[in-house]
């Protein structure tokens, strides 16, 4: 079980704004923190994890005590359990994989985890290069690998794959599940990304102000996100004139479609650009993968 | 026959007070770069008045400080029997003011770079500040630290006006490169005058196009 309550002054540029958010969570949950940018998610996992100092309240963590602003109890970042994933991965650039990885791990203590995450995470071609050699997706695979090194019973997911392409987000969801179920964590996840929310977590804290506005399951708070069509991001890879109609070859996910549009529509396209594709399953056709 | 004493010692002082400056200026600068504080700025300030101030403002002061006739040259002279005035010691500790912020600047520059996230991410892992400096935040600054080295050094076999005004010019203790020319100058013996100018020409050149070669990413492939 994981409580607390949380108080706090915060600077922004609009000006200063109270936090004071009360949470509980039972053991072996997967929480979202959802919100605007501003609202205070961010500054709540830094609190949780001692690099911010609150201004009141408490955090308990399994019976124990990480903070009591009236006990004068604030446990240093150290003393805290917990892993944590950043936004940037923040690996560090001087150790390879590896070491990165060894660093982690508390002075005495066996090394089989190492082995045993490199063998999850899938690191083990990259594990004696450096991170400046390894794309956002690796780079934040081995930062989750070093935040289980110690084997935290609280794991903590800034914004985590923000900066990563979608076909990475959906390899690292599966990532995360995994080692959510297998070790038994509990994981609070900072996301403001509806298929995120809806794919990994099973309670959403919708955070606005500083304050709670809504404790709710990821489906009530996205009930459009169930419908009969699929949209997707896809990058126009070229344009050809065919017959009055625009041929538009577009690269969706890795895969290779073409399509035909009216030359209308077609007009202040270019190739590279972004475009929203729009599926109708009237013709789905689904089937076991092999 | 050339007196090769001048020289040696100017790499003697310049050696001893880049050693020195290293290990006060990483304390210093980590604190410069992370510490919110008020009496910061000022600390700042005084860091880098070397650089617009005349070095012989600094001689001046050090020269009424550090002589016996004043308080706290006598106090020295009489607890620790140190006479700073015209000694080699005198000198390294004008040297250590004149060239701090040489050291400084670049690893407080090079702390102010890094991912505050790296220094966060070592605390989560439970390491202590002592083993995030050492291990994570001074490995990856690097180009940093030699900056700062190269940068002290050199410009402590530059130094003129400090030395010359509490170090004077007694051979072997305090008659530095740079004083040794300007003498040879005065008595008129060129050739001698331009065999040392021409010695720390060459040297300060190398020295500082290492620095520019690291800086320009030159180096910098071959030292990681």
């Amino acid at each position: 079980m994981i409580r607390f309550r949380l108080e706090k002054r915060l600077n922004f540029a609009e000006g200063g704004r109270k936090l004071d958010i009360e949470i509980q969570l039972e053991k072996g949950q997967f929480v979202t923190l959802y919100g605007k940018s501003g609202a205070g998610k961010t500054s709540i996992l830094r609190m949780l994890a001692g690099l911010l100092r609150p201004d009141a309240g408490h955090i308990q963590v399994e019976g124990r005590q990480w903070y009591a602003h009236n006990k004068n109890i604030f446990l240093s970042p150290q003393k805290r359990q917990l892993g944590f994933l950043f936004q940037d991965y923040a690996l560090f650039p001087n150790m390879s994989v590896r070491e990165n990885l060894l660093f982690a791990l508390p002075k005495g203590q066996p090394d089989a985890i190492i082995a045993e995450l490199i063998e999850l995470m899938e690191l083990r071609e990259l594990q004696n290069r450096r991170p400046n050699r390894l794309s956002g997706g690796q780079q934040q695979r081995v930062a989750l690998a070093r935040a289980l090194v110690q084997k935290p019973p609280l794991l903590l997911l800034d914004e985590p794959l923000s900066a990563l392409d979608q076909e990475m987000r959906l390899k690292l969801q599966e990532y995360l599940l995994e080692i959510h179920r297998k070790y038994g964590l509990t994981t609070i996840l900072v996301s403001h990304e509806p298929n995120e929310i809806l794919r990994l977590s099973d309670t959403v804290y919708v955070i606005e102000q500083g304050r709670l506005l809504n404790t709710c399951s990821p489906q009530a708070l996205f009930p459009d996100s169930v419908t009969q069509s699929l949209s997707c991001t896809g990058t126009i890879l070229s344009l050809f004139e065919e017959e009055g109609r625009v041929k538009v070859k577009l690269s969706i996910q890795g895969q290779t479609v073409s399509h035909r549009v009216e030359k209308e529509k077609a007009r202040n396209w270019s190739v590279g650009q972004d475009v929203q594709v729009e599926l109708d399953f009237s013709t789905l056709r689904v089937k076991k993968s092999s | 026959m050339m007196d090769w004493q001048p020289l040696s010692l100017t790499f003697r002082l310049a050696f001893v007070t880049t050693i020195l400056l290293f290990i006060i200026a990483i304390p210093l600068a980590y604190w410069l770069a992370y510490a919110k504080n008020r009496v910061k700025p000022v600390i700042e300030t005084l860091i880098s008045m070397p650089l617009v101030l005349p070095p012989t403002v600094l001689g001046f002061y050090l020269l009424l400080a550090f002589s016996p006739n004043n308080a706290f040259g006598q106090w020295l002279d009489a607890s620790l029997g140190l006479r700073l005035v015209f000694s080699f010691e005198g000198l390294v500790i004008g040297s250590l003011l004149y060239s701090l912020p040489f050291m400084v600047h670049p690893i407080q520059s090079g702390f102010a770079n890094l991912s505050p996230s790296l220094k966060e991410a070592a605390y989560i892992l439970g390491k202590s500040r002592w083993t995030t400096l050492t291990k994570v935040l001074l490995p990856n600054i690097r180009p940093s630290l030699l900056t700062g080295i190269v940068l002290s050094f050199a410009h402590t076999i530059g130094e003129f006006g400090v030395v010359l005004m509490i170090g004077g010019n007694i051979p072997g203790q305090t008659k530095v490169a740079s004083i040794t020319i300007y003498d040879e100058v005065e008595s008129l013996n060129y050739a001698a005058a331009n065999t040392y100018s021409l010695i720390l020409f060459v040297i300060t050149f190398c020295i500082l196009l290492l620095v520019y070669l690291v800086n320009g990413g030159h180096v910098k492939s071959y030292w990681k």
